[in-house]
């Protein structure tokens, strides 16, 4: 991690707490996150992951903390100081989120290359011939056949819908990428090749991206570094190697000794 | 004429002028007012039941009645036609509750309710042109929120738009919305023109006269003010284009006006005819004759 010690970071999220209610969602946590870095957040359902992974891509407003992102001139800017069209522009262009459910992600009701050319017009592209280009050309890069172009995401098995949304969001080239459990739901042959996927792409376009799962093995492959949260706090944090194999906090260590071993 | 000062004083006992009280009257100004004020957004209003059922232009009825007055002349089109069943209830109603004289001729009205059509005759600077709006929200095709929605239109979001586009050439090969065919407003707003045939969307770019937008189920006003940049979205390798007709009118020998398919008889016969019945009549009546005819 050389590299740290030159770039700045491109994001810095900084004692973000978000509370529902008197519920807490997730409290005080800190990480900066560096260009190319690839962050994984672990941990069981309930402890704040989704709630973080919402609050850090200003989807959701946090009650207390300080979320700053390095913008594409090189300063840094206040997320919560954004007004909602900056917001907006942001989450098209410079980012990207996938669901954990791609319908949520996908427009269903429209065919492959219109959904990943529509940030494309978005951004205001208007030439239909230069669009259907560039989706083809994405449809291509995560493995959809090229016949498939003018297929409803409806008629796609699980998994290519899942790689229609990676290449959806990837197509305005975005720096950073917000994951929601992106593989759950799909088999683990199916798994394992959307993250050999995944992997090849965050490497081939030097995308910085923030992962949330449950799986640690997910965590294992994609991440350079891991967060394990526990009841909304943060209770260990490292490179992911050292988390996994050496495990600190009692939690982290029921977690990794839970995995099931074939 | 005994017939009409009859009807009169019966409405005078029944309804208030044009059957909506002053107070609704004045509601439905004011928002009529700001969509002048901002063409092409749309103005939420307080709908009102009309006598008739939504989807029969409730929201143009109720539009022209809140700028109707009494020295008005009212024309009402149904697909252009003046003699379709629509238009002769909504005219009949108007007859009934206001008193106002009516007419077919489009240069001799001031106010003009019409579904789906801009007549065929240019329109003159002081007229109305009333539209009857079913889906007033170009967006909703992708987008089923409401909120979201309004949120797009606040912050001139309208990708989306083109990816409706880009589907119909995905796959029929070329754009093929032929009606409600989305625009863009004064270089802002995108609006849809209401159920009419894109055809007419080029007659809506800065058009002499006041152009209305009632949807009385959606409680929608909007509207385009003489002389407003109206433009229809395209690409720029398919560009906008408008449909073209095989023949000219069967009737009266127009070229240049958009016509109605109709069935003749049960051997597969057909004809095409203008849609605008008062401009094939007066085409007529001034000696032009189509193949029909000749």
């Amino acid at each position: 991690m050389t590299m740290q010690d030159n770039d700045p970071p491109l994001m810095r999220v900084s004692k973000l707490s978000h509370m529902y209610g008197d519920r807490i969602g997730c409290r005080d946590v800190s990480f900066d996150l560096y260009p190319g870095e690839v962050l994984a957040v672990v941990g069981e359902s309930g402890s704040g992951k989704t709630t973080l992974l919402n609050c850090v891509s200003a989807r959701l407003q946090s009650s207390a903390g300080t979320i700053s992102y390095r913008m594409r001139d090189g300063r840094m800017q206040d997320l919560n100081a954004l007004s909602e069209a900056e917001r907006r522009f942001l989450m098209r262009t410079d980012w990207g989120f996938v669901h954990q459910n791609p319908a949520d992600g996908l427009r269903m009701n429209v065919s492959a290359g219109a959904n990943v050319g529509e940030r494309l017009m978005a951004v205001g592209q208007r030439h239909y011939g230069r669009i259907r280009e560039t989706a083809d050309d994405w449809l291509g890069r995560v493995e959809i056949g090229h016949d498939r172009i003018d297929d409803r995401p409806g008629t796609f098995s699980g998994g290519m819908r899942q790689r229609l949304q990676i290449a959806r969001n990837l197509v305005t080239g975005p720096r950073l990428v917000f994951m929601d459990e992106p593989t759950g739901g799909l088999d683990v042959s199916v798994q394992a090749r959307l993250l050999d996927l995944l992997r090849g792409l965050v490497d081939d376009l030097g995308l910085s991206a923030i992962v949330v799962t449950h799986d640690l093995a997910v965590a294992r492959l994609l991440s350079q570094r891991m967060m394990v949260m526990k009841d909304g706090q943060v209770i260990e944090t490292g490179l992911t190697d050292r988390v996994l194999d050496d495990p600190q906090a009692p939690y982290t260590q029921l977690l990794v000794s839970s995995i099931l071993q074939v | 004429m005994t017939h009409l000062d009859a009807g009169r004083e019966e409405v005078i006992a029944t309804y208030n002028f044009a059957y909506l009280d002053e107070q609704t009257k004045r509601m439905i100004r004011r928002a009529i007012l700001k969509g002048i004020a901002v063409p092409g957004y749309q103005v939420p209003f307080a709908s009102r039941e009309m006598p008739m059922p939504y989807g029969w232009g409730t929201g143009g009825v109720q539009v022209t009645a809140a700028i109707i007055g009494p020295d008005d002349r009212l024309k009402v089109i149904d697909q252009g036609a003046d003699d379709t069943t629509n238009a002769i209830s909504i005219r009949k109603f108007f007859e009934r509750t206001t008193g106002v004289e009516t007419t077919t001729v489009t240069a001799q009205a001031s106010i003009i309710q019409t579904r789906h059509r801009i007549p065929e005759t240019p329109l003159a600077p002081g007229q109305v042109l009333v539209f009857q709006v079913p889906i007033p929200e170009p967006l909703r095709f992708l987008e089923p929120r409401e909120t979201e929605t309004r949120t797009m239109h606040a912050l001139e979001e309208y990708g989306v738009m083109h990816v409706k586009l880009y589907e119909d050439i995905a796959r029929h090969g070329h754009i093929a919305t032929t009606y409600a065919y989305p625009v863009k407003v004064e270089g802002r707003y995108v609006t849809d023109p209401s159920p009419t045939p894109k055809f007419d969307n080029p007659k809506m770019h800065r058009n002499p006269a006041l152009q209305l937008f009632g949807a009385g189920r959606e409680m929608r006003i909007y509207a385009i003010p003489p002389w407003t940049e109206v433009v229809s979205l395209d690409f720029e390798d398919h560009p906008f284009e408008v449909q073209a007709f095989e023949r000219p009118c069967a009737l009266c020998g127009a070229a240049d006006v958009f016509l109605d398919e109709v069935i003749t008889d049960d051997r597969g016969g057909r004809m095409f005819v203008c849609s605008d019945t008062d401009h094939c009549n007066t085409r007529q009546d001034q000696g032009h004759v189509g193949e029909q005819q000749g």
